[in-house]
């Protein structure tokens, strides 16, 4: 947190409570038990075999970020966890039992924000609100979540009025909404200017301080997953055919607390590691 | 921020450009212009007529055709007709839009519901309204039913084709997220598919509007007593011509009027979603 950016990046103050005084959900623990996915033989295409043989326990609460090459099958996995897909084998569980269809315990955040153009903010937030929530409390959810990501004052406003980093703000805020046990984050950030970027990343931390949950997100940054993770899965692209080894190449521990310094010593070795996973070397021991 | 600046630029890009184009014209100016050829017309109209360039018997001149108004609406005809068509435009235009909204939603929605349906519509959609007329007649009598029935088919077709073609195209990616949070079925028609297809929905309705407005004109001049394709029918009878004349010129009018209605409609839902 040494970044000049961070004043103004952060509009509110980290609330004490849960933000949104939702149910007070608890963050979940998450265990895939051999998750694999293969996509059929299409059209004048092969079976693909996108992901293999992937086991991971996830503590509640803990933060993982997921990083590999494109095509990997990062956002694969994520979706597996989601419901919104269902793998070929294995199984994933959320608190000990099974993902099956869109789960209510879990909330994605895509790549884009994929907002509602017809919507204003916060009705568009308001969508992420669980069933049956009542309108005056879901209200004042939305509207306390807005303020969270700093969007208080375009709350009104539609998605194509506002800036890409202010629309991908609105789609953490009602992944949020849904006061989820497991937040999915599937390369959130991705899209955004290397600021803006910056400034999500402490926004995500102070909400995750906010409301705690499990997090699992899909990144392909060295940096951002050093900075923001508990521990990181690197994944390997599967060859053609089946693949004898499974999908997850390595699983990394991130020493330190967070807020970590962006510019730590004491990562740098490790960085230079994931990076040469990632086939980019680093040349830094020359 | 830079973030925040965006704010304060809430137009597209194409916003600007347009949107001054459109002002120095005015409001008024608009009008005046899409006004010249109908009064131009109109004068034509009435200066071959004054100066007896075409007899009478063939083309009446304007002030016959009004005096053949106020005659009609001075034995209470005219308003009779009126009524009656309009009632059955939007009566025949209401049904066949919703049925139209609910099978493009079936067509555009459902891998079997096209497979289905959509070969033996389009083999519907190509017989042409007069066709239908004697069947209609045969199984629904001379009522208001057989008239509202055919000008519900000639609704269906434009709002049908529009729906199913536009929800086969809404992204898949704001579908995808709908369902991420929990919406299935009628909901996620409700509040992702209809709401994305909904400047197309317009669209279709207009041209519906516009059928429907053909269709009657089929329905009443075959079998009816009442309306302005009866008007037409009866005055060709008749050999009034003023009151041949009379009824195209308030169908035209008529047409454009409700046209324009849910053209006003369409612009200030284009305003939001685009």
């Amino acid at each position: 947190m040494v970044l000049p950016t961070e004043q103004t990046a952060l509009p509110s103050p980290v609330p004490t409570t849960s933000p949104g005084g939702g149910r007070g959900t608890s963050a979940l623990p998450v265990r895939l038990d051999g998750v694999a996915r293969a996509f059929p033989a299409g059209r004048g295409s092969t079976p693909r075999t996108v992901l293999a043989g992937v086991d991971l326990e996830v503590a509640p609460g803990e933060i993982v970020a997921v990083l590999g090459p494109s095509g990997c099958g990062k956002s694969t996995l994520l979706r597996q966890v989601s419901g919104l897909d269902a793998p070929t084998a294995g199984r994933v569980t959320v608190d000990g039992t099974p993902v099956a269809g869109a789960d209510p315990r879990t909330a994605v955040a895509f790549q884009e924000p994929r907002l509602l153009p017809w919507r204003t903010l916060t009705q568009n937030v308001a969508l992420g609100l669980p069933a049956g929530t009542p309108r005056p409390a879901g209200r004042e959810r939305v509207a306390r979540l807005l303020d969270l990501v700093g969007l208080s004052g375009a709350a009104e406003l539609r998605p194509r009025q506002v800036s890409g980093g202010m629309a991908q703000r609105a789609s953490l805020a009602r992944a949020l909404a849904r006061d989820p046990g497991v937040l999915l984050l599937d390369e959130p950030f991705g899209a955004l200017d290397a600021l803006t970027r910056l400034r999500m990343q402490d926004l995500l931390l102070d909400v995750h301080a906010a409301q705690p949950a499990t997090v699992l997100l899909v990144t392909h940054d060295v940096e951002e997953a050093l900075y923001l993770a508990d521990r990181v899965v690197l994944l390997r692209t599967l060859g053609q055919g089946a693949a004898p080894a499974g999908s997850v190449a390595r699983v990394v521990e991130v020493p330190g607390a967070r807020p970590r310094d962006r510019a730590a010593r004491d990562l740098a070795e490790l960085r230079a590691e994931l990076l040469d996973g990632l086939g980019v070397p680093t040349h830094h021991d020359r | 921020m830079s973030d925040r600046a965006a704010v304060t630029a809430p137009s597209g890009p194409a916003g600007p450009a347009t949107a001054a184009g459109r002002a120095r014209l005015g409001r008024a100016g608009r009008v005046a212009l899409g006004l010249l050829v109908p009064v131009a017309l109109l004068g034509a109209w009435w200066g071959t007529t004054a100066a007896g360039l075409v007899p009478p018997y063939q083309l009446p001149g304007p002030v016959a055709v009004w005096d053949a108004a106020v005659d009609l609406v001075e034995r209470g005809q005219l308003w009779h007709h009126v009524a009656i068509s309009t009632q059955r435009v939007l009566v025949g235009f209401a049904v066949g839009a919703a049925a139209g909204l609910a099978v493009g939603a079936l067509v555009g929605l459902s891998r079997l519901g096209d497979l289905l349906l959509a070969p033996t519509l389009g083999a519907i959609r190509a017989v042409p309204s007069l066709a239908w007329v004697p069947l209609l007649i045969l199984w629904l009598k001379i009522g208001e039913e057989s008239k509202i029935t055919l000008i519900a088919i000639g609704a269906f077709f434009p709002v049908y084709t529009t729906v199913a073609a536009a929800l086969r195209h809404v992204d898949p990616h704001l579908v995808e997220a709908g369902r991420a949070f929990g919406l299935r079925g009628l909901r996620l028609l409700s509040v992702v598919q209809l709401p994305a297809v909904l400047p197309s929905l317009v669209a279709g309705l207009r041209l519906a509007l516009a059928q429907a407005w053909l269709f009657l004109v089929a329905a009443e001049l075959i079998a009816s007593s009442m309306g302005l394709g009866f008007l037409l029918t009866d005055s060709q009878q008749n050999g009034r011509v003023d009151r041949i004349l009379l009824a195209i010129v308030l169908l035209a009018l008529l047409g454009k009027v409700t046209d324009a209605l849910i053209g006003l409609a369409e612009r200030r839902l284009l305003r939001r979603w685009a």
